[in-house]
């Protein structure tokens, strides 16, 4: 079967805000751009961002791109890469300007400024107190800022394949990469964009978990298409769970509601955060809280008949704020929860929220993977940003609001070296191996013609329940090394999904088996990564790993001060060194972390 | 709660498959964490995995779900399931091609959002910081940039079925003036030429289905009549 092949300078496959912010620049550049999603642009899930984006932009307290680099790299456990999150913070100023010059409608201060509120382990003065650091748009920044940055990219023109979704990334014998096969889900066709510069921005992949914060689509596609095409995942087994998602039903209650003066309280009433991190509190970092949550709740002192969540008290603060500064915030727990947080307190339990983990790049957004020469090659026409890609910035643990801050400047980095690579190429395509689209094909036919094999949504749920079991907030030795093996027995099922609608027009059925396919190298990574981890770092917490004195919070700094890296082929495990030295500043010494 | 089962009416269509469309009737068995009517749809897909409809967030922001439900447009993952008269009855968006089953094709709509210059205009040179708003001009924006482009609004309103290519619609119009709204905008007039015409703006007849189906408790209306005042006070 000959597949049309359609010729950029550039793809980009995803439009949240890390492909639409990348798509900027490569438009502003004049460079004929592909933006390949399977939503369109506004549907992506950077959408239902809420709570802010960091910048030190000092509006209402004094603030600095070193306090902010500190705390990036001690909510990291100092896995975070120190040269990209000095290029981050100092970058982070110029980029949320660049955005409100878009049109980004973020609250003013009475000043007329960008509005910044209070955000979990966003400290002044190397973490001494919160600092006003996140810049919002009520609690729906992610939304204001995707739709801000689209319509910039009407503006310049930007051309959108939507609802395309990506299969698979195409390397040539060097390894270079030279495009993507994408399949139009209206029509079921196949057609190989042939480009000089790939750039992966496909988001999270929380959907390997049975309670998560994220949507249907965030299915881990660049991650699994890089995957399959040889490219190893780095720290995969870092994962997110945010404090406050609402009980039962995953949808998520920003931080910027304790950053507004909430209180999380058990079934005493407790402000029990007090006990477990006297300083920030309640705006402590996202694992740390989500943690005692749990422990609140082992301990029997969780809220509800079946105990099993705690609360989240804003009944104390004026209605004008609540009205004013979380309005989406009530609209939530009016519809998911049931209660208006006016008058009382909302159910919450941590739930998976964030990878930090993702494709390996550097902080000009380019892929690395080791070579034989070097542990950090860059894979030629090769790039990532946003949450599939894993600078690394946010290492064992993520701040909050430095997601949209990740995008913004990883988004244009990647950009502005798409820019300069493209240049620099000869006027001709690199031209495409023979058997370009065959690994494509052939994973549509198998699925098209399996007969007798498993039914997709079971599989799926299998994965995200033993995800759940196996890898969740506090991870368990036996646990993890039973969850290695059920994965392994699901991704065998996962190869032989079988679908029962053979439509050719939009067949929703076929693009979730095909996700399928994405979720469960995710999973696999996830699983192996951590079960091989034997210590406790940020959000992976070991119960053979405790907190002791020689191991402050069970963190092994001789043994495991290190990124994994894990290789699809032989479910193959290597690593890389943490980069410890910054730009131009010394370097942040390791130290225990406490809030 | 306890399991409960529920009767369905869904529009079925699959050009691939069906010559004409049809109301196919069934019912589910529900869990009790099943609240909103996606997550029945859900359900219903894990069964029969030809039942085609786009969702997301599930949370009400990103749009993809919107369907006529039981007569009225909204979102599914919005909607309560005991909320709901039975049968409940699905059917696409109107007014737009159904591509199949509750998928619509929105190129119309998209169109005539695209056609209101969606992006600020501001023609100095960047200043090094932000440009500078007031909280009391930043308010004048509220209930304009929430829109999730869901199109609930345009395919309830009557004008927009007849003139889905001359008539800017209710989310067009309330994007419209969201830039009209913004003090850091400088295209007013050419924004206002752009819909100084018979169709574009005027075609609105304040029927206000499209305030009363919004999830987002929007009011394209009020909007429209803002835009038409501006008209009204640069021509004296
Ligand atoms: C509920 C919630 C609230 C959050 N709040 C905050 C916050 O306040 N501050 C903060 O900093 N961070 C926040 N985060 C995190 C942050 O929003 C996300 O990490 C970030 O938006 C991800 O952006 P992205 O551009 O990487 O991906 P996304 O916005 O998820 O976009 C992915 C894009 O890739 C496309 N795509 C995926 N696969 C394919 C394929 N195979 N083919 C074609 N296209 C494809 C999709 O269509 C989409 O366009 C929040 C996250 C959640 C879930
Ligand atoms: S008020 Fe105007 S825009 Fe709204 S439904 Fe009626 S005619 Fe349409
Ligand atoms: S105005 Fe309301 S109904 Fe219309 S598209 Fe926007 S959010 Fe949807
Ligand atoms: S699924 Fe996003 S609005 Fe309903």
């Amino acid at each position: 079967m000959s597949v049309p092949v359609r010729k950029f300078d550039a793809v980009i496959v995803g439009a949240g805000g890390a492909g639409l912010r990348a798509a900027i620049q490569l438009s502003e550049a004049g460079l004929k751009t592909a933006v390949l999603s399977k939503v369109f642009p506004t549907r992506s899930h950077t959408v239902a961002a809420q709570g802010g984006v960091a910048a030190s932009l000092g509006n209402s307290e004094e603030d600095h791109w070193h306090w902010h680099m500190y705390d990036t790299v001690k909510g990291s456990d100092w896995l975070g890469d120190q040269d990209a999150i000095e290029f981050m913070c100092r970058k982070a100023n110029e980029v949320v300007v660049e955005l409100e010059h878009y049109g980004m409608p973020f609250d003013r201060t009475d000043a007329g400024k960008i509005y910044q509120r209070p955000f979990g382990g966003h400290m002044s003065n190397f973490g001494e107190k919160p600092v006003r650091r996140s810049c919002a748009a009520a609690d729906r920044t992610g939304h204001a800022m995707l739709h801000a940055m689209y319509q910039r990219n009407v503006k310049v023109n930007t051309q959108f394949f939507v609802e395309w979704m990506a299969l698979d990334l195409v390397r040539d014998e060097e390894g270079a990469v030279v495009g993507v096969t994408a399949m139009e889900m209206e029509t079921s066709e196949i057609v190989m964009f042939h480009a000089k510069a790939v750039l992966f921005a496909t988001g999270g992949a929380g959907r390997i978990f049975h309670s998560s914060t994220n949507a249907f689509i965030n299915t881990g596609d660049g991650v699994g298409m890089a995957a399959r095409a040889g490219i190893p995942l780095e720290d995969m087994e870092f994962w997110q769970f945010h404090p406050t998602g609402v009980a039962g039903a995953g949808v998520l209650i920003t931080e910027g509601v304790r950053g507004e003066g909430g209180i999380l309280r058990n079934s005493d009433k407790e402000r029990f955060m007090e006990r477990y991190a006297p300083n920030a509190k309640d705006l402590a970092s996202r694992d740390v809280v989500s943690r005692a949550m749990v422990t609140e709740i082992n301990e029997g002192r969780g809220c509800g008949p079946n105990k099993d969540h705690v609360l989240l008290d804003i009944t104390h603060l004026p209605p004008e704020t609540i009205l004013k500064r979380l309005p989406g915030i009530r609209e939530i727990a009016i519809q998911f929860a049931g209660v208006d947080p006016i008058k009382e307190p909302i159910p919450v339990v941590p739930t998976c929220h964030y990878q930090m983990g993702g494709i390996p790049t550097n902080y000009n957004g380019e892929v690395v993977v080791p070579s034989a020469t070097s542990k950090s090659e860059v894979v030629s026409g090769f790039y990532a940003a946003g949450e599939c890609a894993c600078a690394s910035v946010h290492g064992a643990n993520r701040l909050g609001t430095n997601s949209l801050l990740d995008l913004l400047v990883f988004g244009k980095s990647a950009g502005e070296s798409m820019v300069d690579f493209i240049k620099s190429q000869p006027a001709a395509h690199r031209p495409l191996p023979a058997n370009a689209c065959d690994f494509t094909l052939s994973r549509v036919d198998r699925l098209n013609n399996q007969r007798g094999g498993a039914n997709v949504h079971e599989a799926r749920l299998a994965m995200q329940r033993a995800m759940q079991k196996h890898c969740g907030v506090f991870r368990f030795k036996k646990l993890l090394e039973e969850g290695v093996q059920q994965i392994s027995e699901i991704a065998g099922q996962v190869a032989q999904t079988e679908i029962a609608d053979k439509s050719r027009v939009f067949n929703t059925a076929r693009l979730e088996a095909l996700e399928l396919d994405n979720l469960i190298e995710v999973a696999k990574a996830t699983m192996v990564s951590a079960n091989a981890r034997t210590e406790s770092r940020g959000a992976h917490v070991r119960d053979d790993a405790p907190d002791t004195t020689e191991r402050p919070n069970g963190r092994d700094d001789q043994n495991w001060l290190k990124h994994t890296l894990w290789f699809r082929e032989g479910n193959r495990l290597d690593y890389k060194p943490v980069n410890l030295k910054p730009l131009s500043v010394e370097t942040i010494a390791l130290k225990k972390r406490a809030y | 709660m306890a399991n409960r089962t529920v009767r369905f009416s869904i529009y079925r269509y699959d050009p691939d498959k069906d010559e004409k469309p049809y109301m196919q009737d069934l019912t589910v068995e529900l869990e009790p964490t099943d609240r909103k009517l996606l997550d029945a749809l859900v359900r219903i897909k894990a069964m029969d995995d030809s039942l085609s409809f786009r969702r997301s967030c599930r949370e009400g922001v990103c749009g993809s779900d919107a369907m006529n439900i039981n007569g009225k447009n909204g979102l599914a993952c919005l909607i309560e399931i005991d909320s709901l008269t039975w049968p409940i009855t699905l059917r696409p968006l109107p007014g737009l091609p159904v591509v199949r089953d509750l998928i619509v094709d929105m190129t119309q709509f998209f169109k005539q959002y695209h056609s209101i210059t969606p992006y600020l205009v501001n023609n100095d040179p960047p200043p090094e910081r932000e440009r500078l708003q007031s909280p009391e001009e930043r308010e004048e924006l509220d209930g304009l940039y929430e829109c999730i482009l869901c199109a609930c609004c345009s395919t309830s309103c009557p004008s927009f079925w007849w003139n889905p290519d001359k008539f800017v619609g209710p989310a067009g119009l309330l994007a419209a003036y969201r830039f009209l709204a913004d003090t850091r905008d400088q295209a007013t007039s050419e924004r206002l030429d752009n819909l100084e015409d018979p169709y574009r703006l005027f075609r609105c007849h304040t029927i206000m289905n499209c305030v009363d189906v919004c999830p987002k408790g929007l009011n394209p209306t009020r909007a429209i009549s803002n835009i038409k005042d501006m008209m009204v006070r640069r021509a004296v």
